[in-house]
C-alpha cells in the first residue's frame, strides 16, 4: 500500500462495506419476490433483475478489496459481470418459453392473451 | 480486411476475455491477439453473417444507458416487491419489431430482459414481433414507444439496418 495516501484507505473500506451490504440487500429482495408474486411469469422478474445488481455490487466490492489488499488489478470480476449480462436474459427467456409451453396459470389481472398460452383470440 | 477480420466484435471480445483471465504481460497480449484473429477465421462458417458496427461511439453510449437502466430496473422491481399493498398489473405485450437482422434483434431482446419490469418471452420471427411479459404496466402503447425510442432506434443507427 504505497501508492495511496493514508486518508483514502478508510473511505475505500467504507465504500467496500457499503457495496457488500447493498448487494446483499438486493439479493434478499430478489428472493422475497419469489414469495410475493402470484404467478410464474411475475416471479421470474425478481431473480432476473435483482440478481444482476446484487451480484454486480458484490463483484465490484471484491475487485476493490483485492486491489486494496494485494495490489492485484486483474479485473476478473468485470468478466464475471459480462458473462452474467449475457447469460441472464437467455436463461430468463428460456424459462419463460418453457412456462408458456406448459401453459402455466397466470393471474386474472394479466393483460393480453398471447396464442402461446393457448388463447384462440390472438391467432 | 473482411477476410482477415470477419467478426470484429467477436475478436474484440475474445481479446478482452483472454486479457482479463491472464496477467497483463506483452506475451499474453500477443497470444490474445493471435487467438482473437485466428478463432473467428476458423469458426466463421458456423456463424450467421454478422452485421458490422457502423457507429462505435453510439454503441458505447448505448452500453452506458443500458447500465444505468439496469440500476433503475433493480430499484423499481425492489420497490414493487416491498410495496405489499399494491398488486402489480402484469401484461403480455406484443412488440412489432422494425429490426430484421438476427444479431441486433438478439441484443434488443436481451436488453428488454435486463431493463425495468420486462422480459422478452417469445420471438415470433415469422411475423416480426416480440412477445414481452411486463411486470407492472398500465399503458402498453407507452411501453412500446419507450422501447422503440430508447433501444431500437439507437440499435438501428449503430448497425445501419
Amino acid at each position: 500500500m504505497t501508492f495511496m495516501p493514508d486518508w483514502l484507505a478508510p473511505w475505500l473500506e467504507g465504500l467496500i462495506a457499503f457495496l457488500l451490504v447493498t448487494g446483499g440487500i438486493f439479493a434478499v429482495i430478489g428472493a422475497l419476490g419469489l414469495l410475493r408474486f402470484r404467478d410464474f411469469f411475475q416471479r421470474l422478474h425478481g431473480p432476473a433483475k435483482n440478481s444482476t445488481l446484487g451480484v454486480g455490487c458484490t463483484l465490484l466490492a471484491s475487485m476493490l478489496f483485492f486491489w486494496l489488499q494485494t495490489g492485484d488489478h486483474s479485473g476478473r470480476e468485470l468478466l464475471i459481470t459480462l458473462f452474467l449480462m449475457i447469460t441472464t436474459p437467455v436463461s430468463a427467456h428460456l424459462l419463460t418459453m418453457t412456462g408458456m409451453h406448459h401453459r402455466l396459470r397466470r393471474t386474472e389481472r394479466t393483460q393480453g392473451e398471447p396464442y402461446e398460452l393457448g388463447s384462440e383470440r390472438d391467432r | 480486411m473482411k477476410r482477415l477480420l470477419p467478426m470484429p466484435l467477436l475478436s474484440l471480445l475474445l481479446f478482452a476475455i483472454w486479457m482479463g483471465l491472464t496477467a497483463l504481460t506483452p506475451g499474453n497480449a500477443l497470444l490474445a491477439l493471435v487467438l482473437a484473429l485466428l478463432i473467428p477465421i476458423l469458426i466463421r462458417r458456423f456463424w450467421e453473417p454478422q452485421p458490422t458496427v457502423h457507429r462505435p461511439l453510439k454503441l458505447l453510449v448505448y452500453v452506458i444507458v443500458l447500465l444505468w437502466d439496469i440500476i433503475i430496473a433493480n430499484l423499481e422491481v425492489s420497490r414493487l416487491i416491498l410495496a405489499r399493498r399494491r398488486e402489480p398489473q402484469p401484461a403480455f405485450v406484443l412488440y412489432p419489431l422494425s429490426l430484421t437482422e438476427p444479431f441486433p434483434i438478439t441484443i434488443l431482446a436481451s436488453t428488454i430482459s435486463l431493463t425495468p419490469g420486462t422480459i422478452s418471452a417469445h420471438l415470433r420471427i415469422h411475423d416480426g414481433t416480440l412477445l414481452i411479459h411486463a411486470l407492472d404496466i398500465e399503458d402498453t402503447q407507452a411501453l412500446i414507444d419507450q422501447i422503440r425510442r430508447r433501444y431500437e432506434q439507437p440499435l438501428k443507427e449503430i448497425f445501419q439496418c
